[in-house]
């Protein structure tokens, strides 16, 4: 149940009652609620405090509506984009989303626009929050170096996208001309601990994904909605590691989510958390405990949740490439105490077999694997190619310093069980071991899965590795002898050939 | 009033010997926005167009001659307070510009004034478009995505601190230099093709100022470069000046007529 008061000197004294079951209520025409809309300013006009993503402007305090003036200037600069990549933007502003505008429902905005002398294109304004024709584009429309103004009353509350509205309209969205403008409810939003500002957009440029250098604008790119690049707040790693969002464990976060497009719609998500309460479409009505919510372009949303458990949290588009593939990913971290009861944090299963060794192995691998087939393979690049292998699937029980973990899983560094016998080396490695073993005369009774995946190379290039390295020295292990076990040893059900 | 103070000026005969006129077309424009639904293709008459934009030295000199175009002496009714701004004094360029550079900060009433000053005058602008069509090789390459491209990343690039001087890259196919990648450039008639300020309207005219022609969508779709150079006149008012925006003249038919 929401109450709205309202009063405007002595004379007039407005009190209505909304619902949220009767949602007509907020929206309509008659009586009270116009009189919420249409009243006059009280006071001396208040210039608008804006802020730069994803800092939100303080909540509104005020019990009356005001004459607010909003001044934006409009700056066509040159940024990065992503890490040595620049592009130019064209900015309500000077940054990628516009500056957040807040206002208070009934306020009359006058908005000036201002076309910096530096500029080469004219631009203009459309507030989805105007109600009146082009949304205040045509009163703005303005050649460089000049300005413009017009006034609006913020008749309805809700958080709108603003964007260019000059031809050609994609191409100037595009370049990074939207932003956010909030109509706060007259009683306001409810006080959370943290506001943050966020916004998606596309942008399209002639090279590929991370080409260095200026990356000029491709307008056939933008026509196949084909995007280079899906972003939060215009750059990648414009909300990662030390630009992350920040909370604390127990505070309440609100993110005001806008998508600029000009193309793409948005599956916005927060990895591990879920959204309490949402106000889909950021419309006056909210939606509770929502997994990924979709923000058109041209569109935005307020997203609500308390965080409970310390870590990152991580902000995607959950159409998932433009996650990995197009950097469409911010941070979220949040600290305080660990609170298991809620989230554990890592429990230690039986044995994880990571895919890592292919991922992992890079240049090595393939020098010895080249070295391999022409004959001339040395024990160092057997070495080396062994090192990135083990990296990727044997230390994550042998550990990369070869120690093990004691009682559980064995160490390798100055083993004696394993330099004392190369053949069963290399049986354990394609066959598994399970049962007790004595290594340095410390017992230990665990399970290590067959490793069969590797081929008879990488399997001789890790063992030749293992026997020297942390102290210990032994001879090299070739392919052969590796063939020769494996052909001799009975494959465990379900193991790799 | 208007005409009488227009008027005002010292006419020479001649386009100045250093940026002398080059015969253009005639040729066939396919407008982004056509005039009419039966004009979507319009015939020009060969016309003439300086061989590169007016130069803060050829300004300077019509200044010189012309002195009720100082920027301390015209009414502010033919142009903004940024005009000629970058010049030191009214009648001097100072350290700041150079000669060779384009002029800018010139309003269209100044340009018209120029160009007049030699029994010229601006060019409209499908004879703009038409002789802008033209790549260094041929006399249209609208249909070049790579040409298209290229002179769309000048749109989309800030303004150099110091605007290079005129003629420092290849003349295209009629011998004109620099009508992409300099500057703007003024035309005749900037208001009288006006888009809506909102382009999104239907048919993206200001029906208004613009007769009749509203209900015809854009027939040259795909032409960018073209779509923005209307998007920025229609910006503009006459008494406007700005720093990226010069001019060139024009007259009729081919050159020695």
């Amino acid at each position: 149940m929401k109450i709205y008061t309202y009063c405007v000197g002595l004379t007039l004294c407005v009190a209505f009652v909304g619902c949220n079951s009767q949602p007509s209520d907020l929206r309509s025409t008659g009586g009270s609620e116009e009189g919420a809309r249409m009243a006059a300013p009280v006071g001396e006009p208040i210039h608008a405090i804006l802020t730069q993503a994803p800092a939100v402007p303080p909540a509104i305090t005020r019990k009356s509506p005001a004459k607010v003036v909003v001044e934006i200037e409009v700056k066509e600069v040159t940024m990065p984009i992503s890490g040595g990549v620049n592009y130019t933007f064209w900015t309500f502003g000077g940054k990628v989303p516009g500056e957040f505008i807040r206002v208070r429902q009934g306020d009359t905005v006058e908005l000036h626009l201002q076309n910096h002398p530096d500029n080469k294109m004219p631009h203009n304004i459309d507030l989805h929050a105007v109600t009146g024709p082009g949304g205040g584009a045509a009163s703005t429309f303005t050649a460089p170096g000049h300005q413009s103004r017009f006034t609006f009353k913020a008749l309805n509350q809700g958080l709108y996208v603003y964007h260019c509205a000059t031809a050609p309209v994609g191409m100037h969205i595009a370049n990074g001309m939207y932003g956010l403008i909030l109509v706060e409810p007259p009683e306001g939003l409810k006080p959370v601990d943290r506001e943050y500002y966020v916004m998606q957009g596309d942008f399209y440029t002639v090279g590929k994904y991370r080409e260095k250098g200026l990356q000029p604008f491709d307008m056939q790119k933008a026509i196949e909605e084909n995007a280079t690049y899906v972003l939060f707040n215009g750059s990648e790693g414009s909300l990662v590691g030390d630009n992350a969002l920040q909370a604390k464990v127990g505070e309440t976060v609100r993110l005001f989510v806008g998508n600029g497009g000009p193309n793409l719609v948005s599956s916005f998500h927060v990895i591990g958390e879920i959204f309490d309460k949402i106000y889909p479409e950021a419309g006056t009505h909210f939606q509770e405990n929502v997994q990924t919510t979709l923000i058109p372009a041209g569109g935005a949303a307020i997203v609500e949740f308390r965080v409970e458990v310390p870590g990152t949290y991580i902000i995607v588009d959950h159409s998932i490439f433009r996650t990995f593939n197009k950097g469409a990913l911010g941070m979220l971290k949040v600290t305080g105490d660990e609170k298991k009861e809620i989230y554990s944090g890592k429990e230690v299963d039986d044995v994880y077999i990571g895919d890592k060794a292919t991922a992992g192995s890079g240049e090595a691998v393939a020098k010895a694997a080249a070295e391999m087939k022409s004959g001339t393979l040395t024990i160092e690049s057997q070495i080396q190619a062994g090192e990135a292998l083990f990296r990727g699937t044997c230390s994550t029980c042998h550990m990369e310093t070869g120690l093990g973990v004691p009682s559980v899983f064995p160490p390798l560094a100055k083993s004696d069980f394993l330099m004392i016998d190369k053949a069963r080396s290399i049986h354990i490695v394609l066959n598994g071991l399970s049962g007790p073993v004595t290594v340095n005369g410390s017992k230990f009774n665990s399970i290590m899965p067959s490793m069969s995946q590797l081929n008879d190379d990488e399997v001789a290039n890790i063992l030749t590795y293992v026997r020297n390295s942390w102290g210990n020295k032994g001879t090299a292990v070739t392919a052969s002898e590796v063939t020769a076990v494996r052909k001799s040893s009975k494959r465990p059900p379900g193991a790799a050939e | 009033m208007m005409w009488l103070i227009l008027s005002w000026v010292f006419v020479h005969e001649a386009a100045p010997s250093e940026n002398p006129m080059i015969s253009v077309g005639p040729g066939v424009l396919r407008p982004f926005y056509p005039p009419s639904e039966k004009e979507k293709e319009i015939k020009l008459e060969a016309f003439q167009l300086q061989q590169h934009a007016v130069t803060n030295a050829e300004f300077l000199k019509f200044i010189q001659l012309n002195s009720n175009w100082r920027r301390d002496k015209v009414s502010s009714l033919f142009v903004d307070s940024t005009y000629l701004s970058l010049w030191e004094t009214p009648v001097s360029l100072g350290g700041k510009v150079s000669p060779g550079q384009p002029v800018v900060f010139v309003s269209w009433f100044a340009s018209k004034a120029y160009c007049e000053s030699f029994g010229a005058r601006l060019p409209t602008h499908f004879e703009w478009e038409l002789a802008a069509t033209a790549t260094e090789s041929l006399p249209d390459g609208r249909s070049d995505i790579k040409w298209r491209q290229k002179i769309l990343d000048w749109y989309g690039k800030p303004a150099p601190k110091n605007l290079p001087k005129v003629m420092q890259n290849e003349p295209n196919f009629w011998g004109l230099y620099d009508l992409h990648g300099l500057i703007w450039e003024w035309v005749q008639n900037f208001n009288g093709i006006l888009l809506s300020n909102d382009s999104r309207e239907a048919g993206g005219f200001d029906q208004a100022r613009f007769c009749g022609a509203g209900a015809v969508a854009a027939s040259e779709k795909e032409d960018y470069p073209s779509f923005i150079r209307l998007s920025f006149l229609s910006s503009l008012e006459a008494s406007y000046t700005t720093k990226n925006l010069g001019f060139r003249c024009a007259k009729d038919g081919k050159k020695g007529n």
